[in-house]
């Protein structure tokens, strides 16, 4: 699977917040079809590292390139209409707007050709949505309402969907409904992920491959399996976590 | 309304007793407060007397009459009074009645100076058509400024400058060039929606309190430079015979050639005033007809989601900076519109009209209106510009009265009159608006 030129490619990458640094240099490939995560500790710059895919901050050195094009400089907005969408951390959906606005705002850069279509697949994958169409937001539960930022994102049509923290704040069981939607959309869809996530146990054992970030920087990488049986990992990450 | 919660005793009771106290306002106001009497000095002549006290003591022994029986005889905690809701048509008062209200509110301005004049004469009507111009004209203004602070959710404090490039611009094209008003029209829009543009480029990055602050200096500035700019503007005298507007080349003058004599009518001035009031309400209603189209296309709906979360627009791919110019050109390009208005209504104008006070204005009728809601903006201009007017009575005490209203109705529906919004789409029948109360600003 990890073969031929990565779909997402970072090099180098070093972002600052004014004077302080947050990543000191990371290199991350996502090849097409995967379901790449990254896991760390609060405050390890791994959203810090998804906000610089998206060029909102930008990275001072290294670069970032999506199919061979270097998309380091680019404004967000162009950024994400390349072919990548985002469902970004604390979730962010439109609180006073219904439901149907929500992923009619998610598909307003793919334009409305396919609304129709993109919209029975997001109420497929969260049927919940369809009940609530014409619900606000901000009336929806918090799971609720994370599904909805993903089927916001999915409206798009994207490649490559980068996903911030999807079961934060989120009862297990509907962790577990969101991360055998993001498995299904993969398998199906052949969908593209690039997740972040501090319930590391969930994500390594979704992810095909997996990424620790340490304080700015890649500490290990390798498959889910892989990093899941390892010592360092589990002392760090998954002591008392969810089994 | 389900999912009311269940105030204490004594917050229902206060609520149920100010509910009573303002229906016997309403009431009173006509019943005990006006009294028509004959003068026995003068004659027999009729003359009409205020009785205010009688009134604020009629209100307060209500208020109070219905707190005791609510407190220690009722002590219920749902007061029938605030029960009324379920009398109400389904789907909440405000789409419900809001809609009824639209066609009652227009028919009403349509026939409105003719009503006047059949009522009252050319010579009574004359300065309540003048009123209902005014108040049009804030209508005006506050459905352009409800583009900016509404829709997108700028706070904008000084949309008073746009209000002045369009007037001054007619004024001085005028003066300068003699152009007529109507080709004077676009033009002030145009330059007023290019003033919008040159505001919005260094304020992209602002939001809230920030924005508010410059926006405030914007509008002082070129109030300043109006009143310094001697040569050019006329500084504090202002410009004086801005030409008035004709109707398809017919000037409002006695004699050949004229509005009058063209349509075989006698003279009477009654006839540009009533011109200009059907000219700000067709102004007026296409500042809303644009506004509602545009709410329902893309970039109305970015500017919605930009007042909701301008990050998550970012990452959605919508290019925040023309979104943020589109609102700004927009709203003060009906500002420009109003302001030529203005000018040629007034024929005067001076640095003195566009003072902060009157952004203030145009800001409270669009947030005491509910931000966002068209409806809400014509019955907060009316209540504040008509109400303005109908205090006169209270002579100094009016501006006390007219702060406890607006305080009252902040109190009362916190989000302003009409605080639900209805979506801009909607697939199944069965859509309602959710009003805003049940929602939590910002969060879930």
């Amino acid at each position: 699977m990890t073969t031929g030129q990565p779909l997402l490619s970072v090099r180098g990458i070093k972002t600052f917040y004014g004077k302080i640094q947050a990543l000191h240099g990371v290199d991350l490939d996502v090849y097409e079809g995967e379901i790449v995560t990254l896991i760390g500790a609060n405050g390890a710059g791994k959203s810090t590292l998804m906000m610089t895919v998206c060029g909102t901050p930008q990275a001072r050195n290294g670069s970032v390139s999506y199919c061979g094009e270097d998309i380091t400089y680019k404004p967000t907005y162009e950024i994400m209409r390349t072919g990548i969408a985002q469902s970004p951390e604390g979730r962010r959906i439109f609180p006073r707007m219904t439901v149907l606005e929500n992923l009619m705002m998610g598909g307003m850069v793919a334009g409305n050709e396919h609304f129709e279509e993109d919209l029975r697949r997001a109420f497929e994958l969260f049927p919940r949505l369809k009940e609530r169409q014409q619900q606000r937001g901000g009336t929806l539960s918090g799971g609720e309402q994370q599904m909805l930022a993903i089927a916001r994102a999915l409206m798009s049509r994207p490649r490559l969907l980068l996903l911030d923290e999807p079961s934060l704040g989120l009862a297990p069981i509907i962790v577990a409904q969101i991360f055998d939607a993001i498995r299904e959309l993969n398998r199906s869809d052949g969908l593209t992920v690039f997740l972040v996530e501090q319930n590391a146990y969930h994500a390594l054992k979704l992810a095909h491959r997996g990424y620790v970030m340490v304080n700015g920087t890649i500490t290990m990488t390798g498959t889910g399996k892989e990093l899941l049986s390892r010592e360092e990992v589990k002392a760090a990450y998954l002591e008392g976590g969810a089994h | 309304m389900q999912a009311r919660q269940k105030d204490s005793l004594l917050v229902a009771s206060v609520k149920d007793s100010l509910g009573g106290a303002i229906i016997t306002f309403a009431l009173a106001c006509v019943m005990i407060g006006l009294r028509v009497d004959v003068a026995s000095g003068r004659g027999a002549e009729l003359f009409l007397e205020h009785r205010w006290l009688a009134v604020a003591a009629a209100v307060v022994i209500v208020f109070a009459g219905r707190f005791a029986m609510n407190v220690f005889f009722w002590k219920r905690e749902d007061p029938p009074s605030l029960n009324l809701s379920g009398f109400l048509p389904k789907g909440g008062l405000s789409t419900g009645t809001s809609s009824v209200l639209k066609y009652a509110l227009l028919g009403l301005a349509v026939v409105l100076p003719f009503a006047l004049m059949f009522w009252l004469g050319a010579r009574g009507s004359r300065q309540y058509i003048d009123l209902a111009i005014l108040v049009l004209t804030y209508v005006m203004l506050g459905w352009g400024l409800n583009i900016v602070v509404g829709l997108a959710g700028l706070l904008d404090l000084g949309y008073v400058a746009f209000y002045a490039v369009g007037a001054y611009s007619y004024a001085l094209l005028a003066h300068y060039f003699g152009f007529s008003f109507w080709i004077c029209l676009p033009l002030a829009g145009i330059l007023a929606a290019f003033w919008g543009i040159i505001l919005g480029f260094p304020v992209l990055r602002l939001r809230g309190d920030y924005l508010a602050i410059v926006t405030l200096a914007f509008g002082e500035i070129i109030r300043v430079v109006l009143l310094n700019w001697y040569q050019f503007t006329g500084g504090p005298d202002g410009l004086s015979g801005i030409p008035r507007p004709s109707f398809f080349g017919l000037e409002f003058t006695r004699g050949e050639g004229g509005f009058a004599s063209f349509f075989g009518l006698d003279y009477s001035s009654i006839h540009r005033i009533i011109f200009l009031y059907y000219l700000i309400f067709a102004m007026a209603l296409f500042t809303n007809f644009v506004t509602m189209r545009l709410r329902r296309m893309p970039i109305g709906r970015a500017w919605e989601a930009l007042r909701e979360d301008e990050i998550a627009c970012r990452a959605l791919g919508i290019n925040t900076t023309t979104t943020k110019l589109t609102a700004f050109a927009l709203g003060a390009m009906f500002a420009g519109f109003a302001g030529s208005f203005f000018a040629t209504r007034q024929g005067f104008i001076s640095p003195e009209s566009f003072t902060f006070l009157e952004s203030a204005i145009i800001l409270a009728i669009v947030v005491l209106g509910g931000l966002g809601s068209q409806i809400g903006v014509v019955i907060a201009a009316i209540v504040m510009i008509g109400g303005f007017e109908f205090f006169r009575e209270f002579e100094e005490y009016r501006m006390l009265v007219f702060g406890m209203i607006m305080v009252v109705i902040m109190v009362w529906k916190p989000r302003g009159l009409i605080s639900s919004r209805t979506p801009s789409v909607a697939l199944s029948k069965n859509a309602k608006g959710i009003s805003a109360d049940l929602v939590q600003e910002g969060h879930g």
